[in-house]
């Protein structure tokens, strides 16, 4: 057995059953040995996208996604998509070729410095040197991923190491990390205070973060909320941490997000941010969430509590577990009837009203409209630009998720983090919503979906522009666009009938229903373009 | 406000890179920095003094525990804490300045190490301050070459005690 056997083996341990990549000779030893294992391998069609989707298929079933790439170009290549994990704490495992032990720092052929390249992208690192470390390096990069705050581990391994024959492989039942042991369990004393604040409340408030999600905690969540009657508002990455249209749900907070939610935040006389960072782009003026109010912050990194802003109450655990203490513990508090109603007027007074162009597809209506016609339990990818916060505005979340890069906001996500996520649940409706330029980052990955049959519906919202860009451009530039017109896109029928793949188009709203249910009816990847006004805006 | 982290890593290639990096990339000083190995060869002590408000101060803290290299963090005020620094001067000097530079050294106690025809190498072994008090002196002189190991510390036996 050497290195690379070695390496498919602690993955088959682990239970992985996909590995997204694209090889090299210096990952050749392991994309040879994983040939006689029954690990699917998916040749994505450039490392960023191995990652995003080893990120989609993550976010799915809870467990790091794997990706595996060369050295040098391929592994600079995975940055990016890693970045993005690390921001949204995704777990996933990246294993990187490198060249052989004798040359490293030597400038060689493909040679790059990955684990110091990425040293602020990833929770953790490895140089393998030596093949006996292999089991023990992989049980505690899989566990270091998917444990605490979840991120992004990457494991660098020289060729020779994976060709060095390894003596007794023995893969270790447990991690022995004397310097990391996150803490799950909160601190009883402090839920305990937030019980008794719950009980003087008049207008509290839950504002749920990505953290809930990838703690599984929604369900509890969503069970305290109810019980007690708490309005529930989320941020971009907690999206899904309630059902869209639940009594108790008020909305996304944040710059894009609903004035309603943002008003119904400030408002509050207790304030639970749960698995949220607090950060700007959710609440751009952090004093406004302290004043006059009980701040209460739970999330499983110590280290983001009181980054942004100082809490009354800071509990450090894993959300699930605390709101597990919270539901078994029984307390006294007010009905909260009036506060609901004084949210629902919100909700009613502060409504978005938009004036769409009726020679176009309105976004909004045709999301809307989009959402009504999936199934409850579909996934739905939003990339970045414009038509994410369409998206988070418009889309409604049954059953099922809803999944963007929020933290790092990369273009491009949608369409592989799509992938990782049918991949992941090959029986789940998945539509991924992108913009034309975004689409045109990964439409490489039209060519796997129909290589590997991993079919996912994707919408492109064509503008002709990199629309937030020139949103942004329009209110600050007085229209002085730079660098953001698209002219030159390619006409996306033929690139569909390139691919064979069904395609679709929609010019305004008149048939939107009658096509949209088209697109969804069967299990097989198709693309529907949707023209819509290159002058509209998000704000 | 100064701190000072002493702050026990992993004896592992590459750690100096990571702390180091965490320093800059979020933005926080180091005013000084000094590695070395404790009694356990495995793990090495790094003594980092930095400066900042309460809430970097805060940071700082517990970016540091967030690192899987770092075993423990040690935060400590100066005050409470037995600080030395070790520094080596280089000066050129004459006929006319020798005597003052040597009763420099004789009340800061520091000693002459080293000499030739034009130079000498000072070294002090003491507190920050004491030895800022010295560089001042001799600046007065001319100092050819400075090399200063920063700032160890280990908290003080009363505080120990508690
Ligand atoms: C990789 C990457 N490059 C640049 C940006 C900056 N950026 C944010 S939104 C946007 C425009 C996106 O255009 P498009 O994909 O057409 O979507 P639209 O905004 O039109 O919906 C750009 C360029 C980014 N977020 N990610």
């Amino acid at each position: 057995m050497n290195g690379a056997d070695a390496l498919v083996k602690c993955l088959t341990e682990e239970g992985v059953d996909t590995v997204f990549g694209y090889p090299g000779v210096a990952i050749c030893p392991f994309y040879n040995s994983i040939l006689d294992s029954d690990i699917r391998t998916v040749l994505i069609r450039t490392e960023q996208n191995a990652a995003h989707a080893a990120s989609g298929m993550a976010r799915m079933t809870g467990k790091p996604g794997v990706c595996a790439v060369t050295s040098g170009p391929g592994a600079t290549n995975v940055i990016t998509g890693i970045a993005t994990a690390f921001a949204d704490s995704i777990p996933l495992v990246c294993i990187t070729g490198q060249v052989s032990t004798n040359l490293i720092g030597c400038d060689v052929f493909q040679e790059a410095d990955i684990t110091g390249a990425v040293e602020s992208f990833v929770k953790y690192s490895y140089l393998v040197k030596d093949v006996n470390d292999i089991p023990r390096i992989v049980k505690e990069a899989f566990h270091i991923a998917n444990t605490g705050r979840k991120g992004p581990v990457l494991i660098d391994v020289p060729i020779d190491v994976q060709n060095a024959t390894i003596r007794n492989f023995k893969y270790p039942e447990e991690v022995k990390l004397r310097t990391y042991k996150p803490t799950v369990k909160g601190n009883m004393a402090q839920i305990k205070k937030v019980l008794a604040e719950f009980s003087k409340a008049k207008k509290p408030i839950i504002c749920a973060g990505g953290g809930v999600l990838l703690s599984e905690a929604q369900f509890e969540i969503r069970k305290f909320a109810e019980k007690y009657n708490i309005p529930v508002v989320s941020t971009m990455m907690g999206i899904g941490v309630m059902p869209t249209e639940h009594p108790m749900y008020f909305g996304m907070v944040g710059n894009n997000g609903k004035p309603y939610a943002n008003k119904a935040m400030n408002e509050s006389d207790l304030l639970i941010m749960v698995g949220a960072r607090v950060a700007d782009r959710a609440v751009n003026q952090p004093d406004l969430i302290t004043k006059g109010k009980v701040l209460v912050h739970i999330d499983v990194d110590p280290a983001e509590i009181g980054k942004n802003v100082g809490p009354h109450i800071p509990i450090v655990g894993d959300c699930k577990s605390i709101f597990e203490d919270i539901n078994g513990s029984e307390f006294e508090c007010n009905d909260f009837k009036a506060w609901i109603d004084e949210l629902n007027t919100y909700k009613k007074d502060l409504a978005v009203v938009r004036k769409p162009n009726p020679k176009y597809v309105d976004p909004a209506a045709f999301i809307d409209m989009l959402s009504k016609n999936m199934k409850d339990d579909a996934v739905y990818v939003a990339d970045v630009g414009q038509n994410q916060i369409w998206s988070c505005s418009y889309h409604i979340v049954k059953d099922g998720r809803f999944m963007t890069s929020g933290g790092m906001g990369t273009m491009g996500y949608s369409i592989p983090a799509a992938m990782g996520v049918k991949c992941a649940c090959p029986d789940k409706q998945v539509v991924a919503v992108c913009g034309d330029g975004a689409f045109q980052m990964s439409m490489c990955e039209l060519a796997t979906m129909r290589q590997h049959d991993i079919n996912v519906k994707i919408i492109v919202l064509t503008n002709n522009y990199l629309g937030m860009v020139r949103e942004y451009q329009h209110y600050t530039y007085k229209d002085a666009y730079s660098v953001v017109d698209l002219s030159g896109n390619p006409d996306l029928e033929k690139l569909s009938s390139a691919y064979d793949m069904k395609f679709l188009r929609l010019k305004d709203m008149k048939d939107a229903e009658k096509v949209i249910k088209e697109f969804l009816k069967k299990d097989e990847s198709a693309l529907l373009e949707c023209l819509i006004d290159p002058m509209d805006t998000v704000k | 406000m100064k701190r000072i982290y002493s702050v026990l890593v992993e004896n592992r290639s590459g750690v100096l890179m990571k702390v180091a990096g965490l320093f800059c990339r979020r933005g926080f000083n180091i005013d000084s920095l000094a590695v070395g190995e404790t009694d356990d060869p495995k793990v090495s002590c790094m003594t980092i003094v930095s400066s900042g408000d309460e809430r970097t101060i805060e940071q700082i803290e517990k970016q540091l525990n967030k690192k899987l290299d770092v075993i423990k963090v040690k935060t400590f005020d100066e005050k409470i804490s037995v600080t030395r620094e070790l520094m080596l001067v280089k000066v050129k000097y004459n006929k006319n300045n020798r005597r003052d530079i040597m009763e420099i050294c004789d009340i800061l106690k520091a000693n002459i190490v080293d000499m030739s025809k034009h130079f000498m190498v000072i070294q002090i072994c003491d507190r920050p301050d004491k030895i800022e008090i010295l560089l001042n002196m001799l600046k007065e002189v001319s100092i050819v070459e400075v090399a200063r190991t920063g700032v160890l510390a280990l908290q003080k036996c009363s505080e120990t005690d508690k």
